[in-house]
């Protein structure tokens, strides 16, 4: 008892020649189809170079592509031919002329010698699986595809509209279950031989060759009818990527596939020399007892999938510009963004940066440069401190800033004097946490020793670009974490909030706050915001100060409540 | 896009193409080895001029590469490069003495002769100084690349511009003739780079890296662009249109995914910034050439009088392609 191999071969006719005789070699009968395609020339040529290898045969060509019935046509005629002409075989084995065995041929054998009765076919129900790609899943099997998808993608398309406008369906064939999986397959004789032979197969046929991919269908349906013991797994590794067309194994895959599993791999890159010379030569080589892994190659592409379809988030470059709100993150790592801190408190940067660790810049976004944390010039990635650069593509600035530094949280201050562009950018941002002590911006025009005019001028504009931040930041778009305290009430108790800040930026290295940044003192700020108030500007993002409280004003400690049962 | 931008394009294309025709006129054949091309080849298109002291190494790049054939346009060389490529094997050249800025700074030659010749090719268009890099350029050779993206569908492959350049001043290390470049511009900006979109081309706009930050840090909005689709499964109707950054039709452009994933992307290594620099920005800046009045070559000469110093201390050492994939400057997209 042996088993066949059927072929399928359309290009690369010279690496099919080389697994064929590898097959061969082992003794097992081939059966080779090659599609309509290949021209009459090249095919004689094919055959010719093969015909000294014993128990070959060449079946009748259809042509196939992709997605169509042709496929299966061939399978069915090559399977045929096997069956009758080859009596000692008990599997068959579906192959293409770009699948490689990577084990000896021999372990296949004694696998399947073991397992006489096992059909190893996946197969799986439309109704389970997410397989399919581009929205057709049970619609393969209800309507008709009489136009090409890769010739005729638009006529295809219209088909397909026109069908689901009208509501056309087909009906299945004696009621079975449609099933789909890999099209490379595993069947013992009596399955095959039993869905070549069922007297209904011209109708199965009739169904089949109007249904979209075929060849994942047809043979998946129909054993199911008749098999006594089926496996649904393909032997064959073959990775599908996002669109449905399998990933091509090359030379540096070499060491992935030796710690495979698998018996036979597809699909091979022609020139992959290095991969043929190792599995189809050098056989105690390729056996090479190595571990086997194959979690790896499935991690390997499933990555690579994950990176097609969502990304890596944060990152926008030459191949990635996400449209907005389609960026899968809008940056690529938390950060925190503080507005008001560094004006109420002397050492603030110092002191949060010694609090969390973090990395704490300046006002990066300030009129006259980005200040960097400890006055660089520069940063990662050389983002230059230019403000010209800067505003030139505010964003992205952010955005190269938050990347280039992945692995060390980010703090900045921001206030109503910076360039305003990125505040709804943040405000999207799920990865921003945004503090805000709105009216601490007076803090600085109260210190500072300018006429009263000019103090009332830019005080009157801080107070209208703040109150549109705030706007922004308790809109309904928001994402970004955002706390905002008028500076009245949060000095009223400054501790809470700022512990909240740091176990939330999650680096603390102490439970609690042993140490806290030193307020300025604020003793006459009331007075400094009543003159505005007489000056007819009247401050209102700091909330109610009255006239006479100083920061330095001792409070007397409440009593403690009583508790009452 | 409506019907009549769409086919406002479509005259635009056409217009170019008729242009690129009249200029094939200002080409002199001078060595003509295109019936050697097989119908799967890879070819190279190049416009030179006194890139002499670069060309081996450039030839010898992309031939281990797997280009099948190169084409050049010698723009009037006089340092002998247009013998030298004369007596290459796989070389066909054309010469011409017209100006360059008039022939859109190369682009109607080049299109001219990609579509005489590379209707149903895979090509590459780049300049002396740009070394194409690409996911897994180590272990694979272009070709598998283009079979990759022949198997996808896929008609262009991005490959942004990365400019190279030396630690210390430019003219430290003379560039010795068939010595790799990059060994000695072995340094790049490696996350200053802002993209915005064009959205009459559907291509991306970046730029930045050393050229923006020292030489156009007063007017950022004048720095060169550094987007480019250099590799094309070329069709006759397609062309180029400024440079390699923009093709019509414009669906080649697409080259970038917008709902978050990631298409595979390459990097050309801009090696341009080496000893040869000084001199070259000075004749150009001469001929006036260049593309925006030369500005590029005005900001340039006023800066390397000063200090010709790009290497900073946020500079990124090149390794190889996969530390510009970890970088995110390129990306493997699903290519594993």
């Amino acid at each position: 008892m042996t088993v066949g191999v059927v072929m399928l071969v359309h290009t690369a006719l010279g690496r099919a020649e080389q697994v064929a005789r590898h097959w061969a070699a082992a003794g097992c009968p081939i059966v080779i189809h090659v599609d309509k395609a290949v021209p009459r020339k090249t095919y004689d040529v094919f055959v010719q170079s093969l015909s000294d290898v014993p128990d070959l045969k060449f079946c009748k060509r259809f042509r196939c592509e992709w997605g169509t019935w042709g496929i299966v046509a061939g399978s069915q005629s090559g399977s045929e031919l096997m069956l009758a002409s080859f009596p000692q075989v008990r599997h068959v084995y579906l192959a293409s002329g770009s699948c490689l065995p990577l084990r000896p041929v021999k372990e296949l054998l004694n696998y399947l010698a073991a397992r006489p009765r096992t059909d190893f076919i996946e197969s799986a129900t439309t109704a389970d699986v997410p397989w399919t790609v581009g929205g057709l899943d049970e619609e393969r099997f209800t309507m008709r595809f009489p136009f090409s998808w890769k010739r005729h993608r638009y006529l295809f398309d219209k088909a397909v509209a026109v069908q689901r406008a009208l509501g056309l369906k087909r009906r299945m064939p004696n009621g079975i279950v449609p099933h789909m999986g890999s099209q490379w397959w595993c069947l013992t004789r009596q399955t095959l031989s039993a869905i070549l032979q069922d007297p209904e197969r011209p109708e199965y046929d009739r169904y089949f060759r109007n249904v979209w991919i075929p060849d994942e269908s047809y043979f998946q349906t129909l054993a199911r009818q008749y098999a006594l013991k089926i496996e649904s797994r393909s032997l064959t590794l073959s990775k599908f990527d996002f669109q449905g067309k399998p990933h091509i194994f090359y030379d540096d895959h070499l060491q992935l596939l030796r710690r495979s599993d698998c018996f036979v791999a597809r699909k091979i890159w022609p020139y992959a020399d290095r991969l043929y010379e190792a599995f189809l030569t050098d056989e105690a080589a390729a056996m090479k007892k190595t571990e086997p892994n194959p979690g790896k190659i499935d991690r390997i592409f499933a990555k690579a999938v994950e990176r097609r379809t969502r990304g890596r988030s944060g990152l926008y470059m030459q191949s990635r510009f996400p449209n907005e709100d389609w960026e899968n993150g809008v940056t690529a790592a938390p950060y925190s963004m503080f507005q008001g801190f560094a004006e109420l408190f002397e050492n603030f940067e110092p002191w949060l940066a010694k609090a969390t660790g973090a990395r704490v810049h300046g006002h990066l976004f300030a009129p006259d440069r980005a200040h960097y944390a400890d006055n660089q010039t520069a940063i990662n990635g050389a983002l230059s401190d230019s403000a010209i650069i800067r505003d030139y593509n505010g964003k992205a600035f952010l955005t190269n800033l938050i990347w280039n530094t992945r692995g060390e949280r980010q703090c900045f201050q921001f206030g109503p004097a910076d360039n305003q562009d990125v505040c709804w950018r943040i405000a999207k941002d799920p990865n921003a946490q945004v503090s805000v002590i709105t009216g601490a911006w007076s803090v600085p025009l109260f210190r500072s020793n300018k006429d009263f005019a000019d103090i009332r001028r830019e005080a009157a504009l801080l107070q209208k670009i703040e109150s549109e931040h705030m706007n922004i930041l308790r809109s309904p778009y928001t994402k970004a974490r955002v706390r905002i305290w008028t500076m009245a009430e949060f000095i009223e108790a400054p501790m809470e909030p700022l512990q909240g800040i740091l176990d939330e930026i999650g680096q603390t290295k102490l439970r609690r706050i042993a140490e806290v940044p030193k307020m300025v003192d604020l003793s006459g700020f009331g007075q400094f915001l009543q003159n505005l108030k007489n000056q007819g500007m009247h401050p209102y993002m700091m909330g109610d100060f009255p006239v006479e409280r100083g920061v330095a004003a001792t409070q007397q400690r409440p009593r403690k409540p009583y508790l009452v049962q | 896009m409506g019907l009549i931008n769409s086919y406002r394009l479509r005259l635009q294309r056409k217009r170019w193409r008729i242009r690129a025709y009249r200029k094939r006129r200002e080409l002199k054949e001078i060595v003509n080895r295109t019936a050697q091309i097989k119908s799967d080849d890879i070819l190279l298109y190049c416009t030179q001029r006194n890139e002499k002291i670069r060309l081996p190494y450039f030839l010898d790049y992309y031939r281990k590469m797997g280009v099948g054939h190169f084409f050049f346009v010698d723009n009037d060389s006089d340092d002998g490069s247009l013998d030298y490529l004369r007596d290459q094997p796989d070389v066909s050249v054309w010469r011409t003495r017209a100006s360059y800025k008039r022939a859109r700074f190369g682009v109607d030659w080049l299109n001219y002769l990609q579509i005489k010749h590379a209707h149903g090719h895979w090509t590459l268009t780049v300049d002396p100084d740009e070394f194409l890099v690409y996911p897994f350029c180590d272990t694979r050779p272009l070709r598998a690349l283009t079979d990759w993206l022949d198997a996808s569908s896929i008609k262009s492959f991005s490959a942004m511009l990365l400019d190279m350049y030396p630690k210390g001043r430019l003219d430290e290390q003379p560039y010795q003739s068939g010595q790799d470049p990059i060994e000695i511009a072995s340094w790049f900006d490696s996350g200053n780079y802002s993209l915005s979109r064009n959205y009459k081309f559907a291509n991306l706009w970046i730029q930045g890296g050393p050229r923006a930050r020292v030489f156009f840090k007063d007017a950022p909005a004048q720095a060169p662009a550094l987007n480019k689709v250099p590799l094309v499964k070329w069709d006759r109707r397609y062309c180029y249109v400024s440079s390699t950054h923009m093709l019509l039709p414009r669906g080649l452009n697409q080259v970038y995914d917008e709902w978050g994933g990631e298409k595979a992307s390459g990097v050309l290594l801009h090696a341009k910034f080496i000893d040869t620099f000084s001199a070259k920005a000075a004749e150009e800046l001469e001929r006036g050439q260049h593309y925006a009045a030369s500005v590029e070559y005005k900001a340039y000469a006023a800066s390397l009088q000063t200090d010709p110093q790009l290497w900073c201390k946020w500079s990124e050492k090149y390794i190889n392609w996969r530390q510009l994939e970890i970088l995110g400057l390129m990306s493997k997209g699903n290519w594993a």
